[in-house]
């Protein structure tokens, strides 16, 4: 009964949507140049952010399964701050120390002429920001799962900490990594307070779908309603698919 | 590809002192109680545990030595192991399990996977190369695991309770094809059990180690011949005493006389074999120089001999028929006589 109001809670917004959405509009509003551009730039920055929380987060998530040091716990809960923090908050952190008055940002922009707010990289930077600790803690649950007995009998066959690293442990988690990796590709998706706060609205440039969202629900709430339903589309697919995985997984083993 | 290892490994609640000396062809069983340091052993000598002191050298070459400063990881001694439960990759197939040694040594994978498919016809699990563990019985995994750990050719073997998951059926098959493939290895060969029936089987010599130190060391027949431990003692299925010897009579700590003959007088074990004590309701009239009055405290029958675990001031085991315990009709509580001859005890110093 309970679970019957919890799932009702979850749809009927979905088909309050689904029920004003202008359906003879959708291709207008789809093929229109601000919303293809705002649809390719999303894209394209969740996937880097994505590929960046895969590059750092997976030896970030084995330091903090395997290496014992003091102050683990405190490491653990700073590099997953953002998780809970609401992500305008990340965005002012990111804006006050990348920014170009920032505690860091202003040797970037004295050393290297980079400027980092409102662009591009901003976007991602606060993508990464606040998706990686998705990764993190799903990487970390199944390294921590994973029997390191394993990788001592493939260490004792010959194989180097990098090797049996790529061939043993890297594999067996993989399906957390999938999971962890579309995960944070997800939140980067829908990322919007950092976002909005650190890199801005300029559209093609920083403008991605949550903001043009947003925008648009003031001049042409239409529009919102065939993007917010992109959106759906999209991240509806996503949990579906990665369901399936980690249920083929779990039936396989 | 003799070992050499005499080495030390400190634990917060023990310490693990060994000194072990394998030659080629040799195989040698680490016999003790659970927690007694075989396990530990092993790893050290697998380099999977770095020793505290000493040294340990295979094949002539020194892979562990903290004075000296050298610690050479796992992958580079020449040591295939073969873990208590087989630890064989899931995720690869009983082939690519095989082959993975030869691969991570630098072997071609094409010339890996011929020489993977040779080890496990070796084995017999030529049909099985391409079952995923998962789908492998325990012997099954058991095979793939030798042959996965004696694929690269290693100088030394090591074997953690190679038969324990088995179950009784397979076992002594499984055990047999070991002592072929041990018998058709050249390197040195160091494993765990605690059980004799595997030494006896399957090693050249037994070493016993105990509370993380060797207590005795030999063939098992030397072994079983005198024990120097109650552990050994039980494991073989002997009484021992140990206490004093003063004009042929052993003194127990807990007071209790045992007539003996020949022997020096000084500490000494005094080993009777639970055979060869009989039990009686009156105190009998033979020749025996030992009776004692003693309290039986348990029974354990089994289907043709009856073990009576019997307390007093010399604490023994019997070993009587069926029939007998019939006819003497005794229950746990009663007080009974054993007796022994005093010829029947084997006795040596302490």
């Amino acid at each position: 009964m309970l679970a019957g109001i919890a799932i009702v809670f979850f749809a009927l917004p979905f088909a309050g949507i689904l029920w004003r959405v202008p359906w003879s509009r959708f291709w207008d509003v789809l093929s229109a140049e601000a919303t293809r551009r705002a649809l390719w730039l999303s894209l394209q920055t969740s996937v880097m952010a994505a590929a960046l929380c895969l590059v750092f987060g997976v030896p970030l998530a084995w330091v903090l399964a395997r290496v014992n040091f003091p102050g683990r716990r405190a490491v653990r809960a700073l590099c997953t701050l953002s998780m809970v923090l609401p992500p305008v908050v990340g965005g002012v952190a990111l804006f006050f120390s990348f920014g170009r008055r920032g505690l860091f940002g202003r040797w970037l922009d004295a050393w290297f002429g980079i400027q980092l707010p409102f662009s591009t990289a901003a976007v991602v930077m606060a993508q990464t920001f606040v998706a990686m600790p998705f990764l993190v803690l799903t990487v970390e649950a199944a390294l921590r799962q994973h029997d390191a007995r394993l990788d001592d009998a493939a260490r004792t066959l010959g194989g180097t900490r990098w090797y049996v690293f790529r061939r043993v442990t890297l594999p067996m988690v993989r399906p957390a990594l999938v999971a962890g990796a579309v995960l944070a590709w997800a939140r980067a998706l829908g990322e919007f307070g950092a976002t909005i706060t650190f890199a801005g609205n300029s559209p093609g440039n920083t403008q991605t779908m949550p903001l043009a969202i947003y925008l648009s629900l003031e001049s042409d709430p239409e529009a919102a309603l065939v993007l917010s339903v992109v959106m759906i589309a999209v991240s509806f697919g996503v949990l579906m698919g990665l369901r399936d995985r980690w249920l083929g997984e779990v039936q396989s083993a | 590809m003799t070992v050499n290892a005499d080495f030390g490994v400190d634990f917060p609640s023990f310490t693990l002192a060994l000194a072990l000396h394998v030659e080629p062809g040799e195989v040698v069983a680490l016999l003790g109680p659970n927690g007694a340091g075989k396990s530990t052993a092993l790893r050290a000598l697998a380099g999977l545990r770095p020793v505290d002191r000493g040294s340990v050298s295979v094949a002539g070459m020194v892979v562990d030595d903290p004075v000296a400063n050298v610690l050479v990881p796992p992958e580079h001694r020449s040591v295939g192991v073969v873990f208590q439960d087989y630890l064989l990759f899931p995720h690869l197939s009983a082939l690519e399990n095989v082959a993975f040694g030869l691969r991570a040594r630098g072997g071609g994978a094409a010339g890996a996977r011929t020489t993977a498919r040779e080890w496990l016809g070796r084995v017999g699990m030529a049909e099985f190369v391409d079952r995923k563990p998962s789908q492998l019985s325990g012997g099954q995994a058991q095979r793939v695991a030798l042959a996965r750990a004696l694929a690269f050719r290693p100088s030394l073997l090591l074997l953690d309770e190679p038969l324990a998951a088995l179950d009784a059926a397979t076992r002594g098959d499984v055990r047999r094809d070991l002592r072929r493939h041990l018998d058709g290895f050249e390197g040195a060969t160091v494993f765990v059990t605690h059980d004799p029936v595997d030494a006896y089987a399957l090693a050249d010599r037994v070493v016993v180690i105990e509370d993380g130190a060797i207590v005795q060391q030999g063939t098992l027949a030397e072994v079983a011949a005198h024990p120097r431990s109650r552990y050994v003692a039980e494991l073989v299925g002997i009484n021992l005493l140990g206490g004093s010897v003063r004009d042929d009579v052993l003194t127990t700590p807990s007071g209790g006389e045992v007539v003996v003959v020949d022997t020096p007088d000084g500490d000494a074990f005094a080993a009777i074999r639970p055979q060869s004590i009989s039990l009686h309701l009156q105190h009998p009239e033979g020749s025996q120089r030992n009776v004692w009055r003693l309290t039986v405290a348990d029974i354990d029958q089994q289907h043709d001999r009856v073990r009576v675990r019997l307390q007093g001031d010399v604490p023994l085991v019997a070993e009587i028929t069926p029939a007998a315990l019939t006819s003497m009709g005794f229950h746990p509580g009663a007080d009974v006589w054993a007796a022994v001859k005093a010829t029947e005890i084997t006795t040596y110093p302490r």
